[in-house]
């Protein structure tokens, strides 16, 4: 079922932590609300289910409003963060919890319970308690309830946030592969940009109340809307300059701006990402010069710290190992560096000096 | 893992027990110091504590077990019996549901007030229970601010059962909801949200959710609670009249007996209060046993 948001704003003791959101979220697909602490995804996710009721907008599920209707009436599966299993109840009692508050006969809310846990893949912990199994299993427990009035639309609230690293990886793909037999419209909440983009068809980034931006993971990454979405998927480094007629300007580098200018010439920083950020042994044309400060060795990559005023004190340039292996590269050496792909935005950085500094 | 580090323990005590000369654990404090402080709290034990009960055992069954039989069973004493729990019967399933009521709206919803009446749950614990009784007088008795319209319906609530009710009830208000409080507080109400998204209405959150998930505190409460109602003698002694064989509840009886000089009677009957006091206390006990380890149990699985 598509869901429809629209000019949603809710805040909480005066402050605003939905501004004016609107979004679709298309019939089948997973969507991954994506954004720091505090952005309001939750709260969005919250309203979703109805446990909180937006201040103003509408929410629509296949073009009917529901805001008159209540939580329980929406038929919405829910998985909290920390699971919120019964804790004095059995995995197959957790199960068949929302089938019996509906008076379902017993026969089908064992055999429901049966099929669920078969989903999964928990058959046989039916007679266990909460606090018997891993966290992982718990997790499978939450989702298993959640889907089991067949809702037609699923929401998790960070689903892998409680998970150590390992199980959180199998987790994922799982979900992906459950979400790809089940074809249920669903949402989940998460602060991981790694974890958005491998899950989610769909990813939605927000910050301070508002969307950044929506598209595919590919779409956010390689066109990013503003610097915000620029500096939350990755690591990036910034550059101050100025666009003049659809060019941009860092000291005596040159690129193309796309972005149309109104022909005067203003200020705009140029954002490039670590591994397109090239690094030689000799001066090319559009290249600078730079000292090497620190190089790590990531695994397959290699991480490369450079200073090179008056562009920057703090650049970092990602390179793969056997180019690493070419260049030799030590602490104090002078190399040159060039973007190979640069974005601009013109106007001010919202972070100026938190990730990289620049100079100039 | 655990039990080879208790194998290991018990292998090695020695070194477990002995660490190198001249050290000691940071918050170890030196022997004296440790046998002073034990000492101490063992005489005050058995001098305020111990020795009381037993004094008050000694002097129930000096006279031999006929003679206690027959000073409890003895038609007054009966009497106060059945009405101390027939008071604790009416006081503590009344404050039980307060005690979740209130617990369940000063911990699951936000509104004006909510402090003040938090506070104001304290109230009974606070003043004297003799004041609580004069209160109860005031209202009900018979220059009461209720008094003239209680007496036009032939209503009686002062010198008799309903008083002692209603004093009881007040004085043993903040038992159960004191208990509650805490424990939802620490367990967030994840739980009753999960219950209502899936459909579930109020009742059967309240009933399948939140009063299992409290059972342990709910069940400690109502056991302190119930402690208080058969104990309680300030606030009842105003409002009961002490009339024998009807207004009397174990309490009253014992103290009348002693003003008799009939100490044998007197003790006997304390001896009844403190036999409930005991069972009181063994099952708080197992309570506090299970909840310990169910608690133990869902820590370590977190």
């Amino acid at each position: 079922m598509t869901i429809q948001i629209h000019g949603v704003s809710k805040s909480f003791n005066g402050t605003p932590v939905l501004r004016d959101v609107s979004l679709t979220l298309p019939e089948g697909k997973l969507t991954a609300l994506l954004g720091p602490s505090g952005c309001g995804k939750t709260t969005l996710l919250r309203i979703l289910a109805g446990l909180e009721a937006p201040d103003a907008g509408e929410v629509r599920h296949g073009g009917a409003a529901i805001h008159g209707r209540s939580a329980r009436d929406r038929n919405v599966g829910l998985v909290f963060q920390h699971y919120a299993l019964f804790r004095h109840m059995t995995v197959g009692e957790n199960v068949a919890f929302p089938l019996r508050v509906r008076n379902r006969p017993k026969a089908e809310v064992e055999a429901r319970v049966h099929e669920l846990l078969g989903l999964v893949q928990l058959d046989g912990l039916a007679g266990r308690y909460p606090h018997q199994l891993s966290g992982g299993q718990r997790q499978r427990v939450a989702l298993a309830r959640a889907l089991a009035t067949r809702p037609q639309v699923l929401l998790l609230d960070e689903p892998f946030g409680a998970l150590d690293a390992r199980v959180r990886q199998e987790l994922r793909r799982w979900l992906r592969r459950f979400h790809d037999e089940l074809h249920v419209t669903s949402v989940f909440v998460t602060h991981d940009q790694e974890e958005a983009f491998e899950v989610a068809d769909r990813v939605v980034l927000m910050n301070a109340g508002r969307i950044e931006q929506e598209g595919t993971p590919a779409q956010v990454f390689e066109e990013p809307a503003s610097p915000f979405v620029m500096r939350f998927l990755g690591a990036v480094n910034v550059f101050r300059g100025h666009v003049d007629g659809g060019r941009a300007f860092v000291g005596d580098l040159e690129f193309s701006a796309p972005e149309p200018s109104s022909g005067i010439r203003a200020p705009a920083h140029v954002y490039v990402r670590p591994h397109e950020l090239e690094i030689h042994a000799k001066r090319s044309p559009g290249s600078f010069a730079a000292q090497v400060e620190r190089v790590t060795v990531l695994g397959a990559s290699v991480r490369v710290e450079l200073r090179a005023p008056p562009y920057g004190e703090r650049l970092e340039a990602e390179i793969d190992l056997p180019r690493s292996h070419a260049l030799k590269l030590r602490h104090g050496d002078g190399v040159f560096l060039s973007p190979r792909r640069v974005r601009v935005f013109p106007g001010h950085d919202p972070e100026q000096d938190s990730i990289t500094a620049s100079g100039l | 893992m655990s039990v080879r580090a208790e194998e290991l323990e018990r292998l090695e005590p020695a070194a477990a027990a002995d660490p190198v000369p001249g050290f000691r654990r940071a918050h170890e404090d030196p022997p004296w110091v440790r046998r002073l402080l034990i000492g101490v709290a063992l005489v005050f034990l058995t001098g305020f504590l111990l020795l009381p009960a037993a004094a008050v055992l000694w002097e129930a069954l000096r006279g031999g077990v006929e003679v206690w039989l027959a000073a409890i069973t003895q038609p007054d004493a009966w009497a106060a019996v059945k009405l101390t729990l027939l008071v604790a019967a009416i006081a503590v399933p009344l404050n039980t549901l307060f005690g979740v009521a209130a617990a369940w709206s000063l911990t699951r919803f936000r509104f004006r007030g909510q402090n003040l009446l938090l506070t104001l749950i304290d109230l009974p614990f606070g003043v004297s229970p003799v004041i609580a009784g004069m209160c109860t007088v005031l209202l009900f008795g018979g220059q009461g601010l209720f008094g003239p319209w209680l007496q036009e319906h032939g209503v009686r609530i002062v010198f008799a059962v309903p008083g002692i009710v209603l004093a009881t009830v007040f004085v043993t208000f903040p038992f159960v909801a004191r208990e509650l409080i805490p424990f939802m507080q620490q367990q967030g109400k994840e739980e009753e949200e999960a219950a209502l998204v899936m459909g579930a209405s109020g009742w059967q959150i309240l009933s399948r959710v939140t009063v299992p998930n409290v059972r342990w505190s709910l069940l400690y409460g109502v056991i302190l609670c119930n402690a208080r109602a058969m104990g309680e003698f300030g606030a009842v002694s105003v409002v009961s009249g002490h009339i024998r064989g009807l207004t009397n509840t174990l309490p009253l009886h014992v103290e009348v007996l002693y003003n008799e000089y009939a100490f044998r009677a007197a003790f006997a009957s304390a001896s009844l209060l403190f036999l409930l006091a005991l069972l009181t206390l063994v099952a708080k006990k197992l309570m506090e046993w299970q909840q310990l380890r169910a608690r133990t149990a869902w820590e370590r699985a977190k």
